[in-house]
């Protein structure tokens, strides 16, 4: 396939179109990826989510600086970057701002940024931002952040894509009622605090010790320690809590150390396997869903749904009802139906 | 299930600090449903071909206040096309004289909007001018 070559050559418009045609559900598109696939597994994939305004885009943008000009005399990683911004429900559009605070990446061959929006996905992700993910793996990029605000179920879908889950705070948000959330400790592998410059950072960083204390009452580390604690066989990866400011490059370096102590760990607990593994149930299990779904909505006769809605809407059904009658488990009950009380 | 969504690539090149029309044009396309690129302030022409070959858009479109028009536009549209990406469409919004219009639509510019251009107009354009170019690339 040719535009697979182009892929598998550096060609980046050829990398771009791909990812439209996979956006957009095309045939082509999964015929191309599924060509690349054998090529998929080497990336680094680190999620990054966050309520709105916490300064996301502009962390990743200071990760993927770092990753690009490393400090310690390793060669730079070539970066890719998938920003999603969610899809109006209302509209069907979207604005995708990202890479507004990305500027500093512009130029640099070795950093691809993709924005998406979500198209009516109900998580922070898009239906196809995994496939998405995967294009850039085979493509050859070595690390691949991914950044979606964290709403909802949005922090648990990005923890099962990626290897990494970093969780962005700030301070000021109501960080009390933050830190009660149950997914968040479950999911974050290594803990932000941005804009630590602000009043609150303190409280904030308490507020997600003592949730810590409640996941890992065996205590967690301080920063200086997780690395040879998470060395130690055996050992379970205890979420660091990091501080930035990450418009002036502040804390940085040491995000960058955990990412890649993080990946370390992963690789040498054989977690790495276990993940992927997850995320490829994750991934099968997301696509059967909605193939299943759409299969099956092709299927109904014409009206059907309608005419259930309307009955459920005119409360001649219960919801319940509706979907039996959906599923042709049950008859639809006529209006006469003793059941129904009128 | 297939589907298919303008996406639209907003920059302000050069060095104005303007931006209100840009943002106003963002979300007009945004409630028309299209996905839109907003890049932001004092973009580069470089930088901008390089947003527009990533994102894969269908359209930019450039905000210019600063009278410098004339040298950026020629630019961008030459990155675009030294990119491969000819057919993308370009659109100029902002402060344009009347005398450079036509210099700018011979060079390949898509259309040319005034202050005070119903964004509606933008969009309809735009739905338009990509149907075409789906039309002619079957």
């Amino acid at each position: 396939m040719r535009l697979v070559e182009e892929v598998l050559a550096g060609k980046r418009l050829a990398l771009a179109r791909l990812l439209t045609l996979i956006e957009n559900d095309a045939p082509e598109g999964w015929a191309a990826l599924d060509a690349l696939y054998p090529r998929t597994g080497r990336a680094h994939l680190i999620g990054v989510t966050g309520a709105p305004g916490v300064g996301k885009s502009s962390l990743v943008n200071q990760i993927a600086r770092a990753l690009r000009h490393p400090q310690d005399g390793e060669p730079p990683k070539t970066v890719a970057i998938v920003a999603v911004d969610p899809t109006s429900p209302f509209t069907g559009g979207a604005l995708l701002g990202d890479r507004v605070r990305m500027r500093d990446l512009s130029g640099d061959p070795g950093v691809f940024i993709r924005s998406m929006a979500s198209r009516g996905a109900l998580g922070g992700l898009a239906p196809t931002t995994a496939a998405v993910v995967q294009a850039l793996d085979a493509a050859g990029f070595e690390v691949i952040l991914i950044e979606t605000v964290g709403a909802g179920q949005a922090e648990v879908e990005i923890a099962r894509l990626a290897h990494t889950t970093i969780v962005v705070e700030a301070p000021g948000g109501g960080d009390d009622i933050q830190a009660i959330k149950a997914g968040l400790l479950e999911i974050a592998d290594l803990l932000v605090i941005n804009k630590a410059d602000r009043p609150g950072a303190d409280l904030t960083e308490r507020a997600l010790r003592s949730m810590l204390d409640l996941g890992y009452p065996q205590g967690h580390h301080r920063p200086e320690d997780w690395a040879v604690a998470a060395a130690q066989p055996g050992a379970a990866w205890v979420p660091p809590i990091l501080r930035t400011v990450a418009t002036e490059g502040k804390g940085i370096p040491e995000v960058v150390q955990a990412l890649h102590a993080h990946a370390a760990y992963l690789r040498a607990s054989s977690q790495w396997q276990a993940r992927e593994q997850a995320r490829l149930k994750d991934i099968l299990d997301h696509m059967l869903q909605a193939a299943l779904l759409a299969r099956w909505q092709a299927s109904l006769p014409q009206g059907h749904y309608q005419t259930i809605l309307e009955r459920l809407r005119r409360r001649e059904l219960s919801p319940h009802q509706a979907l039996e009658a959906l599923l042709n488990l049950t008859p639809i009950p006529s209006a006469e139906d003793p059941r129904l009380v009128s | 299930m297939e589907q298919r969504k303008i996406r639209v690539l907003i920059a302000k090149p050069g060095l104005d600090g303007h931006d209100r029309g840009a943002k106003v044009v963002a979300r007009a396309l945004r409630d028309a449903g299209m996905e839109v690129i907003y890049t932001g302030l004092r973009q580069t022409p470089e930088m901008i071909a390089e947003a527009a070959l990533q994102e894969d858009v269908d359209v930019v479109g450039l905000s210019i206040l600063s009278g410098a028009h004339m040298s950026l536009v020629p630019r961008v549209l030459e990155l675009l096309r030294a990119n491969g990406q000819e057919h993308v469409l370009v659109f100029v919004g902002g402060i344009i004289p009347e005398e450079d219009v036509p210099a700018l639509l011979a060079m390949g510019v898509k259309a040319v909007y005034g202050p005070g251009t119903p964004t509606q107009t933008i969009v309809e354009d735009i739905r338009r001018a990509v149907l075409a170019a789906e039309g002619s690339a079957a």
